[in-house]
């Protein structure tokens, strides 16, 4: 909402500065957004009037100009076409700072020629496009008088931020009511003038829903000529950015801006037969004021005439019967609609307007009528005419009821001690009426039903800077914080301290890449995507950073890992939802190195990283199991696994698809994890306290085996069958070597192992050593492994 | 002393001083000590000698002995020396060849911030929830006091999904976390403290929106709780995140269809000589927006709210990232740069990690 200062003062008596003014608006709750006051922004300039000019003996282009500044005379080189004398112009002195620039002026010689100013164009200043010359100013300007009340542009503008309850506040009478009720000045009272009228009218109007429309006022005025707006007017409108049109339309705007209350203006020779205000059927066709045809939703209040639908009520009015500059006799409206049918049709039809804005939050209903007699007064009075009575049909709402009120209310919810007087004469101040248990709402603020919403009108009044800060009691217990935000915490330091960079990417991807990473599922689409390429919910968070890996390696940024934790999607329902670590690592696992030769990433380098996120947990790759089935498709099908804990599937480690990565033109080995994190189980209670550390005083033993193996049996199945051998002695069991080549056979291979054995209640014996290698020996001979010699 | 003993003993002595490896030495030790070794020979004459010399003989012969020993002593510790010197030599490295770099990662600055925030609130006693993403019409806006048709709705630029509740109600994305308050007060009965966290997501993209954003709630429902003890909670809790002493605050009036009163929150904020200074200057900067939790919605949650009051907040996750730790641009908090992540990434040992012990 914008405004200026003097319209806002022809609403409120005030001496207040600007800067009390739009202090007091921030601490009523309407928010003061910007405030552009050219008086101050262009203090330094001042008409000056050129006396004399006379040639440049230098310069073809150049005038040499005496100049008046009203208080001397100064010589000042100009290069402007239109400067000559006589002419009113804008003046910057010495040291001055030109706006387009920023540069302050400097004393200066031009060709030889001292000068002792410059004299402004509109671009100079900043004040729009015109740079072919210095600006021009009325005769009536006088020298040395500062240029900005001179251009008129001296009224500042305001502009507030107004809340979707504040309908009151859509007009500038409702702001001045406000800051008078704060204390900033005294509300001019508003009394339309009404105007005497005679003869009778053409029309009549008809209600079918009272609830759509509870009260229509027309009135006809004949012999109105549609001109141009007198300058006040079309000044007060171009101050806030509306563009003047004629005068009709200006004043329905006028008071739509001024009162807050929106107007309307029928060509009453374009109207054919009588009025009818119903709602839609659907399907009706209206063309708009705005040169756009609209297809009427059903339910949307209509005004209609014979020949069908000539207005959307109370949003937009019709062409077949706007106003032009042949209009001689109109039909002026001011209405009451109901604000929910109003925001539904603006809504699908999607059309913005002052009324519609107006309307769907609030409009007065006391200023239906009034607001018709003041806009027929100002219609006669500089577009002459004469006035038809006044034509109504319905009646305005009754009244707001009261609000049962505990004045204590204001310090049990708003913390702020107040006396009974103090708390009547603020809600006194905003036309409240107080009685001794209830408090009745002025038909302005038809938002304030409750008794919470008293205490705000009185905090607000009252300032909640008043209100004293308290600390918050003393908690009675320890905050508790899910155990799946402390493993989600847990995993990302470990992948952190792995090397990988948490993202966090869209919680969106595309169509295509969900299909291609297990969704596409109809019901997770957007209904109204921002673009294609976010109009999916991710059903893995792999498609984004695998979109990420790519954006680095096009642009050579140093670093091959990322990581994120995040939800995934696979349902709509609550359920559907499932939270997700995912990394991935390309290009070669390290830096080349003189002592390390780099290798392109593999499973084995995201299988670290997996062990880090699990161990962080609780968990480790050791006690799950790798299994190849209901592998995803975006796997490498040989080079990755499904992780099981017992029968659930935790996670996937492996190397995406080549075939997927080609597709997608991403970098390529990627080596990526998935673990899902809400499958792993929680611990049933959290122990805090250790279980008593058990150590042993004999001698541990390593014994090291080399097993040949068939080439395709995993190690990971000779590793956990050495381990079932003795599950209390054999605390590790390490893969130290895999061989294939000389000296082992063709589709076999070697895996030598060290198993570490920690003896608890005796030191091994040479015997004891012998019986354990027996059965390590024996127990991997069920898989096929015999012992290399 | 005879001649022939003093002229063995300087033989013995000029050997040991001439041997150059531990070798040598070790040969002229044999020679001098071992069985056969000539001062070993000389003892072995001591049964032949007079019983009136031997005293003086054995004392002589000791004497060399001992001459001899030390020398041998001596002269080893001086070639081991010399040998340690040499081994030390040949094992020479270059020790500024670089070692095998280790590359730590780094913390999205969003997850850093909302750690930060959990951890000052937790020590005031608030839980932690969350809440789906995808949320049914109900949690999002009706329970919130935002009926259909209302303004407010239209002040939320919606994503709306194609699938539909189970009961067929339209489901959204959610556009603020405050469906996770509704959820809470379901579940819970009051006295609570709640802080919900998460993603949101409003239908608008340009520099300063993006369709997605986090958002941090809090939830306070208790009997005798009113806008003092909001006004105090915030200051503590600016207080602590911007680690100052003072964050001069100030609260505006303001509108939410779930608050009342409402209010919006700026902080002082200092913008000249283009940085900003969070707790100082004549600027104000909005930080969030909260109030007291409107009637309507505890009766909708089946809460008395004649018995408990409470307020509730909200705040922008990446907001509060930029004015804390200075990232000029929203927009590049998703873009997943590896140099942004870097640069304005956390190390795992700068976090405040979320309390709650092992997993």
């Amino acid at each position: 909402m914008k405004f200026t200062l003097n319209w806002l003062k022809n609403h409120l008596e005030t001496t207040a500065s600007l800067s009390d003014i739009t202090d007091a608006l921030t601490s009523l709750g309407l928010e003061v957004e910007s405030v552009s006051d050219e008086t101050s922004r262009l203090a330094a300039f001042t008409v000056a009037e050129i006396v004399a000019t006379e040639q440049h003996p230098n310069a073809d282009r150049l005038k040499v100009c005496r100049v008046n500044t009203g208080a001397e005379t100064l010589q000042i080189v100009c290069g402007a076409p239109n400067a000559r004398a006589g002419l009113k112009t804008v003046l910057a002195r010495m040291g001055v700072v030109i706006p387009s620039s920023g540069v302050a002026l400097k004393p200066t010689a031009i060709r030889g020629i001292d000068s002792q100013g410059m004299l402004c164009s509109a671009e100079e200043l900043c004040l729009g496009g015109d740079s072919s010359g210095i600006m021009e100013l009325p005769a009536s300007a006088t020298a040395g008088a500062l240029a900005a009340a001179a251009l008129g542009l001296d009224d500042p503008v305001i502009e507030i931020a107004i809340t979707p309850n504040r309908g009151d506040c859509l007009g500038i009478h409702g702001i001045a009511r406000d800051l008078a009720a704060k204390g900033i000045g005294r509300l001019k009272p508003w009394n339309p003038t009404t105007v005497t009228t005679t003869g009778g009218n053409s029309v009549a109007v008809h209600i079918s829903d009272p609830a759509l429309c509870p009260l229509f006022a027309l009135q006809q005025v004949t012999g109105v000529t549609n001109g141009a707006s007198p300058e006040w007017l079309a000044q007060r409108l171009t101050a806030v950015g509306q563009r003047p049109q004629s005068l009709l339309v200006d004043i329905t705007n006028f008071l739509c801006l001024g009162l807050g209350r929106p107007l309307h203006v029928f060509d009453a020779d374009k109207v054919n037969g009588d009025i009818r205000i119903h709602a839609a059927a659907g399907g009706e066709a209206f063309a708009g004021l705005n040169g756009q045809t609209y297809t009427m939703p059903a339910g949307a209040i209509v005004i209609s005439d014979a020949t069908g639908v000539i207005s959307l009520a109370g949003i937009m009015g019709g062409a077949s019967t706007a106003v032009d500059a042949q209009t001689t006799n109109v039909l002026v409206e001011s209405a009451l609609f109901d604000p929910l049918a109003i925001a539904d049709a603006g809504r699908k039809l999607n059309i913005l307007s002052d009324a519609r804005y107006r309307f769907e939050r609030s409009v007065d209903p006391a200023t239906t009528l009034p607001g018709l007699h003041q806009a027929v007064a100002l219609i006669l009075e500089h577009g002459g005419g004469t006035a038809c009575p006044v034509i109504q049909v319905g009646a305005p709402p009754a009244l707001p009821t009261a609000i049962p009120f505990n004045r204590a209310l204001v310090a049990q919810r708003g913390g702020l001690e107040l006396t009974h007087t103090q708390i009547d004469g603020y809600l006194n101040s905003l036309g409240f009426t107080v009685s001794d248990a209830h408090v009745t709402p002025p038909t302005w603020r038809p938002d304030v039903t409750i008794a919470e919403d008293l205490v705000e009108e009185v905090l607000r009044l009252a300032g909640y800077d008043a209100i004293p800060a308290v600390p918050l009691p003393v908690a009675t217990r320890p905050a508790q914080i899910p155990a799946i935000l402390n493993r989600v915490s847990r995993m990302r330091r470990a992948l952190v301290a792995a090397g990988y960079h948490e993202a966090v990417t869209w919680s969106f991807t595309s169509h295509d890449l969900a299909v291609q990473f297990g969704g596409g599922d109809a019901a997770l689409a957007l209904a109204n995507p921002i673009s294609a390429d976010l109009a999916h919910m991710r059903p893995s968070l792999l498609p984004n950073l695998l979109l990420a890996a790519t954006h680095n390696t096009d642009r050579s940024i140093r670093g091959n890992r990322l990581f994120e934790i995040g939800a995934i999607f696979q349902g709509v329902q609550p359920g559907g939802q499932e939270l997700v670590a995912c990394a991935v690592t390309w290009g070669m696992n390290t830096d080349n190195h003189w002592a390390r030769k780099a290798k392109p990433v593999s499973v084995y380098t995201i299988k670290q990283a997996a062990q880090q996120a699990l161990q962080a947990c609780g968990f480790s790759l050791d006690g799950v199991t790798f299994s190849p089935e209901n592998l995803p498709a975006w796997y490498h099908p040989t080079r990755s696994s499904v992780l099981l804990l017992g029968k659930t599937v935790v996670g996937v480690v492996g190397e995406l698809h080549p075939g997927l990565l080609s597709a997608c033109n991403a970098p390529s080995p990627i080596a990526a994890l998935e673990l899902y994190l809400e499958r792993l189980p929680f611990a049933k209670q959290k122990a805090v306290a250790r279980p008593a550390l058990q150590t042993s005083d004999f001698q541990p033993v390593n014994r090291d085996f080399a097993f040949i193996v068939d080439a395709a049996q995993p190690a990971d199945s000779l590793v956990k069958c050495i381990r079932q051998v003795d599950r209390q002695m054999i605390t590790q069991v390490t893969v130290f070597d895999v061989y294939q080549g000389t000296g082992v056979a063709d589709g076999k291979k070697s895996l030598a192992v060290s198993v570490r054995l920690e003896p608890r209640d005796k030191t091994l014996t040479e015997e004891d050593l012998t019986s354990l290698s027996t059965k390590i020996v024996d127990a991997a001979g069920k898989l096929g492994a015999t012992l290399r010699v | 002393m005879s001649a022939d003993l003093a002229s063995l003993r300087d033989s013995l002595l000029q050997q040991i001083a001439a041997a150059a490896t531990l070798d040598a030495l070790e040969t002229v030790r044999v020679d001098a000590l071992g069985k056969k070794g000539s001062i070993t020979a000389l003892f072995a004459t001591m049964g032949s000698l007079p019983p009136d010399q031997r005293k003086d003989a054995g004392a002589q012969f000791n004497n060399i002995k001992q001459l001899v020993t030390d020398a041998l002593q001596a002269r080893k510790g001086v070639l081991e020396q010399a040998a340690l010197q040499t081994q030390l030599q040949a094992e020479a490295i270059d020790v500024t060849l670089p070692p095998m770099a280790i590359h730590t990662g780094s913390m999205h600055p969003i997850r850093q911030v909302l750690d930060e925030v959990i951890n000052i609130f937790a020590r005031l006693g608030f839980d932690v929830a969350t809440g789906p993403d995808i949320e049914d019409d109900w949690h999002n806006f009706t329970a919130l006091n935002i009926p259909p048709s209302h303004p407010a709705r239209q002040m939320h630029d919606t994503f709306y999904m194609q699938g539909n509740a189970a009961d067929g109600a339209p489901l959204v994305l959610r556009t603020h976390t405050s469906p996770v308050q509704i959820r809470t007060l379901m579940q819970q009965k009051p006295p609570l403290r709640m802080l919900a966290f998460g993603s949101t997501y409003r239908c608008d993209s340009d520099q300063t929106h993006t369709p997605m954003f986090h958002q941090i709630e809090g939830l306070v429902i208790e009997e005798g709780i009113h806008m003092g003890h909001l006004k105090g909670t915030l200051q503590a809790f600016l207080k602590a995140f911007f680690n100052l002493d003072a964050v001069p605050m100030r609260l505006r009036p303001s509108f939410f269809p779930f608050t009342e009163p409402s209010a919006e929150v700026d902080i002082a904020c200092n913008r000249q000589g283009g940085r900003m200074e969070i707790g100082t200057g004549d600027d104000w900067l909005e930080i969030l927006g909260c109030g007291m939790v409107h009637p309507n919605v505890l009766k909708n949650c089946g809460v008395d709210p004649s018995r408990y009051q409470g307020f509730a907040f909200g705040m922008g996750v990446e907001r509060l990232a930029m004015l804390k730790y200075g990232m000029p641009d929203l927009r590049a908090f998703f873009a997943s740069d590896l140099r942004w992540l870097q640069h304005y990434g956390f190390n795992m040992l700068d976090a405040a990690p979320i309390p709650g012990g092992a997993a």
